[in-house]
């Protein structure tokens, strides 16, 4: 985190309204196009021929007779793609290993997983693709396979990778295992502190892998010219990073991939990998014809990326006063098929939002046949915070405190160190704590198996790297080009501020999302980034425009540039020259575009290190049936800090979609397999995410604590929201019935369990 | 085995298609009629992206085959506004933010113009049970409900 910078205090317009969104009008006439609603003339369909066990060696695949189908056009294997080297690149938090990823696109010696990818077959027809999938043959070695993450740690596991030793150990253990990298993170001494503790509590948890469940299934199209020249349509968070990845897979240069971003249907941290394009864009290249690729829901499911299920202990000693003294974890994190969990972020966030002198961090990424993880908004943070906030709530409960007076007593502030190394920069959480004590719900009466629970949560928040162009057309309307995916309103939030920082009406502004050769580089849209640092972009490049028009409005004067001020949209004499014309609008100088200089455009690019972190604070209160199991939420209250709140609108409707994802993640959503490792509820039915019945309106506390490292106060907000809410409800039903839950998700199944243990 | 020859009302226009027996009447409308402001989600009749209705009404399309449209009225998210101008429920889901990513807003659109068809004056708990078909997983449903109420609203008063 760099040194806060300070902007002056602005008196905003047209921030903190929440005007109607720039792209709306399509997605509610139907007329946007998401990945699948795209056609090109002559296009081919792909389909993927997948993996029907759990883990096995391919001992021979056969696929002459799928070639020689009419109306196939490409078949293709792993030996199709380059191999690549075998190297962690980039920053280790979220490090990619090209090695890996070829592998999950195309199985090669071994298929890890149920539904792991082999074939992909381009044909005239589905039906044809379909039958070309059948006329493949594999000959498998069906291998044991382990799921459960303990298990998999377990020295007689079967292994995916039988020469995998574990990172981060020194010196290298002599035998392989499934544990691809140990972490630890240390503060203080945590010995000291639990002796001088006056009670201890340990407890250990586990969580289920849950998928993000976006509702638009991945899907692309590609076309290659014969010159080698591809172009491809995806629904993705980040259509550079797709750029990028098909890019190394297939050895093409970068510039010879134009990747455009299609409307994108949900992702949550889901579409920032890639399955489908690199085999859309290589059969493409393979048949010479455009080809269009879609999963099924049943794909989604089996072959893209839950988060990471886990299984934890926390132990944290504290003072009768309620100071902690001591707090240790244990972070077992399943990456699934090919290393790479969230579990660093565990062990970052879990004890992140508290000043504990003595703490310690372990993480262990595991893999188990299961698809590779993958981001889930604020990913990993989540399931730490389920064991640290529900192991709090037992503290709070063992010396008699009230849980959010215990985290008002222990709440980290600027200043304090957080466990891996930096101290905290930012202010924001002690204000969400305060926002729920002072609500009037929190102390309202409870009835009959009725319980009410509260919970915390932390998340970094993204910077990095954007870009854009915001050109001023003739009549005075501004268009403002990003390479930012708007998933959730990041359009409209990003033309307030160019609005604001032109002085324009906001209806003045277009933005647009411009395709990978049309913009400066630009990260994906995650880590609640893209507000924050695309955001910043823009307003650089308005500061750009805004010196132009200054300039182009001195040469209309004849007076010097510095002479010139901009304000409220207007460039006005200033200086010596105070009062000397009248001021001219960003209109009436862009109708003089060609006399005064030509087009007036600026481009703007950061790789911004100052994001400031999220905090939210929920309860809720919920009622459990003891007959069913079944746990009926009454009320549902969130704080979240968000910095400004650029268009409130749609940073509530954040809240309420973290919230409620969450809600699932606690009380339904899980993967759950059979004996042989088959995921046996890979549909919407069996995979049971939150209906608009099963919840009430959730009300959102939005707190502003501005982040001095932006001019508008915005700090990320998409992600702190999912991080409470499966603690809280664990809280919130021991309340209800006198039973802790330590095992998601809390379904009825398992409530009725604990209601009837003794 | 030869293509069936369908006849049906669109969105009030008369419309022939050609599909095969197997084809869904989502198939239909997106890769015969190139209307794909109705989504897939599922292919399962669990999450109600790809709602239509169907003689007025409200079915899951990848639940029927397109052959099955034979003499039927079919409305779809295409139909809804007339020509520019938006319906209630579509203006009201702009005004709401009630759509993030918005890919099940046209089922949730169509799906909640049926409800307000049958019931006018929907309480909250019916919007939430009648909406209960169709998964949204932005929003938390909150605005999507809200807007849906102040629709039923603007409806009546008109």
């Amino acid at each position: 985190m760099d040194t806060p910078t300070s902007y002056p205090e602005k008196k905003l317009k047209v921030i903190g309204t929440s005007p109607v969104r720039p792209d709306g009008v399509p997605k509610v006439t139907g007329l946007a196009q998401y990945g699948a609603d795209f056609n090109l003339p002559g296009m081919l369909w792909g389909k993927v021929l997948r993996s029907p066990h759990a883990h096995a060696r391919i001992r021979s695949l056969n696929t002459k007779n799928a070639e020689a189908l009419p109306g196939v056009k490409a078949v293709l294997t792993a030996a199709d793609l380059p191999e690549q080297k075998f190297a962690y690149v980039g920053p280790e938090r979220i490090a990619v290993n090209y090695w890996h990823m070829t592998r999950n696109i195309l199985a090669r010696e071994k298929v890890l997983y149920e539904g792991h990818a082999i074939v992909a077959v381009a044909a005239t027809s589905q039906k044809i693709a379909d039958e070309a999938l059948k006329l493949i043959e594999v000959e498998y070695e069906v291998l044991p396979h382990v799921i459960d993450v303990d298990a998999a740690m377990a020295s007689d596991a079967p292994l995916l990778f039988e020469d995998m030793i574990t990172r981060g150990i020194e010196p290298p253990p002599a035998k392989a295992s499934n544990i691809s990298k140990r972490i630890e993170y240390k503060l203080g001494d945590i010995d000291a502190g639990f002796a001088a503790a006056d009670e201890i509590v340990e407890m250990s948890f586990k969580t289920a892998p849950v998928h993000q469940g976006y509702i638009e299934p991945h899907a692309c199209i590609a076309r290659t010219d014969s010159d080698g020249q591809s172009e491809l349509w995806v629904s993705t968070q980040g259509h550079f990073v797709v750029r990028t990845f098909v890019a190394k897979l297939l050895n093409m240069k970068t510039g010879d991939l134009r990747v455009h971003a299609a409307e994108i249907g949900g992702a949550f941290g889901g579409k920032t990998v890639v399955y489908l394009e690199p085999l859309a864009v290589a059969l493409s290249r393979k048949s010479g014809h455009p080809v269009k690729m879609t999963m099924t829901r049943e794909e989604v499911f089996k072959g893209s990326g839950p988060t990471s299920g886990a299984s934890m202990t926390i132990k944290i000693g504290v003072k009768k006063d309620g100071k902690i003294v001591a707090a240790d974890a244990l972070f077992k994190y399943q990456a699934g098929a090919f290393p790479g969990s969230p579990v660093m972020n565990g062990c970052m966030c879990g004890f992140a939002p508290y000043d504990i002198a003595n703490m310690r961090t372990i993480g262990y990424d595991v893999v188990c046949n299961r698809p590779k993880a993958v981001a889930y908004r604020a990913p990993g943070s989540p399931i730490s915070a389920f064991a640290v906030e529900s192991t709090l709530d037992a503290v709070a409960k063992k010396i008699g405190m009230d849980p959010l007076q215990l985290r008002l007593k222990n709440t980290a502030k600027i200043g304090t160190p957080l466990i891996w190394g930096p101290k905290h920069t930012h202010a924001g959480f002690a204000e969400t704590l305060q926002a729920l004590a002072k609500h009037p719900g929190y102390n309202a009466p409870l009835g009959k198996n009725q319980g009410r629970g509260m919970a915390s949560g932390y998340w970094f928040n993204g910077g990095g790297e954007s870009s854009a162009t915001v050109s001023i057309n003739e009549d005075g309307t501004a268009v403002v080009a990003t390479g930012s995916p708007d998933i959730g309103g990041s359009r409209a939030s990003t033309a307030l501020m160019a609005a604001e920082a032109l002085g324009i009406d906001y209806d003045r502004v277009r933005p647009i999302i411009a395709d990978t050769n049309s913009v400066g580089y630009t990260q994906g849209t995650g880590g609640s980034r893209v507000t924050y640092a695309t955001g910043k972009a823009v307003i650089n490049a308005c500061n750009k425009v805004i010196a132009e028009l200054c300039a182009r409005a001195a040469k209309i004067w004849k007076i010097e540039v510095e002479d010139v001020i901009w304000e409220d949209g207007h460039a006005r004499p200033a200086g010596k020259k105070a009062g000397a014309f009248e001021p001219l609008s960003l209109k009436a100088i862009a109708a003089q575009r060609s006399a005064t200089g030509g087009p007036v455009t600026a481009s703007a690019a950061v790789n911004d290190g100052g994001p400031a972190p999220g905090f939210s604070t929920q309860f809720c209160d919920v009622e459990v049936d003891p007959e069913t199991g079944a746990v009926k939420i009454l009320r549902w209250v969130a704080a979240q800090d968000v910095g400004r709140a650029v268009h409130p609108a749609y940073v509530e409707g954040q809240i309420h979609g973290g919230v409620t994802q969450g809600i699932g993640w606690a009380l339904n959503e899980e993967y759950i397999y059979d004996k042989d490792g088959h995921l046996i509820n890979a549909g919407f039915l069996d995979y049971r995410m939150p209906v608009c019945s099963d919840l009430p309106m959730i009300e959102t506390l939005i707190v502003e604590i501005p982040n001095p490292n932006h001019p508008y106060g915005v700090k990320g907000m998409a992600e702190a929201n999912i991080v409470p809410p499966m603690a809280a409800l664990a809280n919130a039903i021991h309340n209800a019935v006198g039973k802790r839950l330590t095992d998601l998700p809390m379904s009825p199944p398992k409530v009725l369990a604990a209601l009837s243990a003794r | 085995m030869a293509k069936h020859h369908v006849t049906t009302t669109l969105n009030g226009n008369p419309v022939e298609f050609l599909c095969e027996t197997q084809q869904t009447l989502l198939d239909v409308l997106r890769d015969e009629l190139h209307l794909t402001g109705t989504k897939e989600g599922c292919a399962s009749g669990d999450c109600g992206a790809c709602s239509v209705t169907v003689n007025g009404r409200l079915v899951c399309s990848c639940l029927m085959l397109g052959v099955e449209a034979e003499g039927k009225k079919i409305e779809t998210i295409e139909g809804m506004a007339n020509g520019a101008q938006l319906h209630v429920l579509q203006q009201k889901f702009l005004e709401h933010a009630a759509l993030q990513c918005g890919i099940c807003t046209p089922g949730m659109l169509i799906a909640a113009k049926a409800l307000l068809e049958c019931n006018p004056d929907p309480s909250e708990t019916e919007v939430r049970y009648w909406l209960a078909g169709n998964l949204c997983r932005c929003t938390g449903y909150n605005k999507i409900v809200e807007a849906v109420l102040a629709a039923a609203v603007e409806m009546r008063r008109t």
